[in-house]
């Protein structure tokens, strides 16, 4: 039912250009068929019916207003009423138009602010509520509603279209997208919470799945929801216990969605097969040789290596080359990768950079180092976020025999 | 829809007359002008004289007060503005990417107020 209802959202957003209006007819007609469907029987096509039966709601409102001398404002102006009328006919079975590519292009519009692309593409595409959005972002819902009701207010008022962009405005526009998309699933990731009521993942993934259907030529979008089934698909292993952080060379691979990987995989290779890899295919590859992998040592890591080199010509920032050096510290020697890292170190500014410390202290260990591992796991440790994570560097601490691990930071 | 597109700039960051960039900053002026009137969009369009010759007035209790300025605190000025006519704001956007002045200082682009809706 979600999904017809971002259809419908889409399809009469654009129709009045107002997203607001379109989400106040849609209730409108919801409320309307809990009266007349017990009674008349459900309709062959309920979508349909709605759509109509808003867009008939649509046109009170319009004829109220008008009569209170209160034009609305869009409405009024885009000579919208007569085609509305026209169609009023009520043609049940007439497909709706699939408009969700237009709202999304809309919401992730970069006039608007970062936080709202990612809270109204929920609300609209996701059709998810309000209290919904609210939970997942750890922030009030009234916090949340004066975000969406700000950035629905600006569409409308700076004129922010409801179109999909021209060729100039395409590749800034669609990687914006594409980010917005990818925000959302990180955010999902990242929290190790999973008793939220909505699963921001699984929404970032019916999203990805919606733009591969509307848009089955962009290579990205393909390797986008690739690289997203892949990820998800070791979920269950890192949340396997919700108290300890599992990484990436403990996990139970058991555990890992075998659907999910194939369904990836299989996307995967036939994007490939289109031209040139780009960004969200690369990390998509890189993804499915870890899930190739029956443990974490057998990775191939000579591959893995390569493919961060290749990255780095798309993303050129320190985090994939803190990703290569691990990579190369295994497919070469733990020296190897150190060697790389100390380099890094030097040019970035990595010294708050948690990630950064962890794959530093994995590798010293590896080397023998110990002493030095001690430190920059101490170091991993302070800068965690999580209990969980904290949690795991400690043990890590233990295994080197740092028997003062649990008394604290250093 | 109207929009207003504020440029601002630093004074000194567009190319002064003489310069070999100048001559192309300013056609650039006169070729947007030209596509905006040629669109159907061009309202109004001017450049201003320098901030420096700025007056402000204010009137308090009915007594008007003239001041000099106002020299704002950041370095960036207003320094002309284009009032367009045309459908969205990715139109207003594409727009002002095109004035020259995009490339030194920024354009500010605000929706104008309509007292018919």
């Amino acid at each position: 039912m979600r999904n017809h209802q971002g259809r419908l959202i889409a399809a009469l957003s654009v129709q009045f250009r107002d997203i607001d209006l379109a989400e106040d007819v849609l209730q409108d007609a919801l409320a309307a068929a809990l009266i007349s469907w017990p009674k008349s029987g459900m309709p062959r096509n309920p979508e349909g019916w709605l759509y109509q039966t808003s867009k008939r709601k649509a046109i009170d409102r319009y004829r109220r207003s008008v009569t209170r001398r209160e034009k609305m404002g869009s409405l009024a102006h885009q000579t919208q009423l007569d085609t509305m009328v026209n169609d009023e006919e009520p043609d049940e079975y007439q497909s709706i138009p699939d408009e969700r590519l237009r709202l999304i292009f809309t919401c992730c519009h970069p006039a608007l602010p970062t936080l709202a692309h990612t809270s109204l593409t929920l609300k609209t595409v996701c059709s998810l509520s309000t209290s919904q959005i609210a939970a997942a972002y750890l922030v009030s819902e009234t916090a949340m509603a004066q975000r969406l009701v700000r950035a629905k207010n600006k569409i409308k008022k700076a004129g922010i279209p409801f179109i999909v962009p021209d060729a100039d405005l395409w590749p800034e526009r669609w990687k914006s997208v594409l980010g917005v998309v990818y925000l959302i699933f990180n955010e999902g990731y990242s929290s190790l919470d999973s008793k939220a009521s909505i699963d921001l993942c699984e929404e970032a993934i019916r999203l990805g799945r919606i733009l591969v259907r509307l848009l089955p030529d962009e290579t990205e979008a393909a390797g986008l929801l690739a690289l997203m089934l892949l990820t998800h698909a070791r979920r269950p292993a890192r949340l396997a216990n919700p108290d300890v952080y599992i990484s990436l060379e403990d996990q139970n691979r058991d555990l890992w969605e075998k659907a999910s990987i194939m369904e990836g995989q299989n996307l995967l290779l036939t994007t490939l097969t289109k031209g040139k890899p780009q960004a969200y295919q690369i990390q998509a590859a890189i993804s499915a040789i870890h899930c190739q992998a029956s443990n974490y040592k057998d990775t191939d890591w000579h591959e893995i290596s390569a493919l961060y080199e290749r990255l780095y010509v798309y993303e050129p920032t320190p985090v994939v080359l803190l990703n290569a050096s691990v990579a190369l510290s295994f497919a070469q020697s733990p020296a190897t990768g150190l060697a790389s890292l100390e380099f890094l170190g030097k040019s970035a500014k990595l010294e708050t950079y948690q990630p950064y410390h962890a794959a530093r202290a994995d590798m010293l260990r590896r080397d023998g180092q110990n002493k030095q591992a001690r430190q920059a796991y101490k170091r991993a440790r302070d800068l965690s976020p999580s209990l969980q994570e904290q949690a795991y560097f400690t043990e890590r601490l233990s295994q080197l025999g740092d028997t003062k691990a649990y008394r604290g930071s250093v | 829809m109207k929009y207003m597109l504020l440029i601002y700039g630093a004074e000194n960051a567009a190319p002064a007359p003489g310069s070999p960039e100048f001559d192309p900053f300013m056609y650039g002026y006169f070729a947007l002008s030209q596509e905006l009137t040629n669109d159907g969009a061009m309202i109004a369009g001017e450049g201003l004289q320098d901030a420096e010759t700025a007056s402000t007035v204010t009137v308090r209790n009915g007594k008007i007060i003239t001041r000099d300025g106002p020299f704002a605190e950041t370095k960036e000025a207003m320094g002309g503005f284009y009032l367009i006519d045309c459908d969205n704001l990715d139109q207003a956007i594409a727009y002002a990417a095109k004035i020259p002045s995009a490339t030194y200082g920024a354009i500010e682009i605000r929706p104008v107020m309509d007292y018919e809706q």
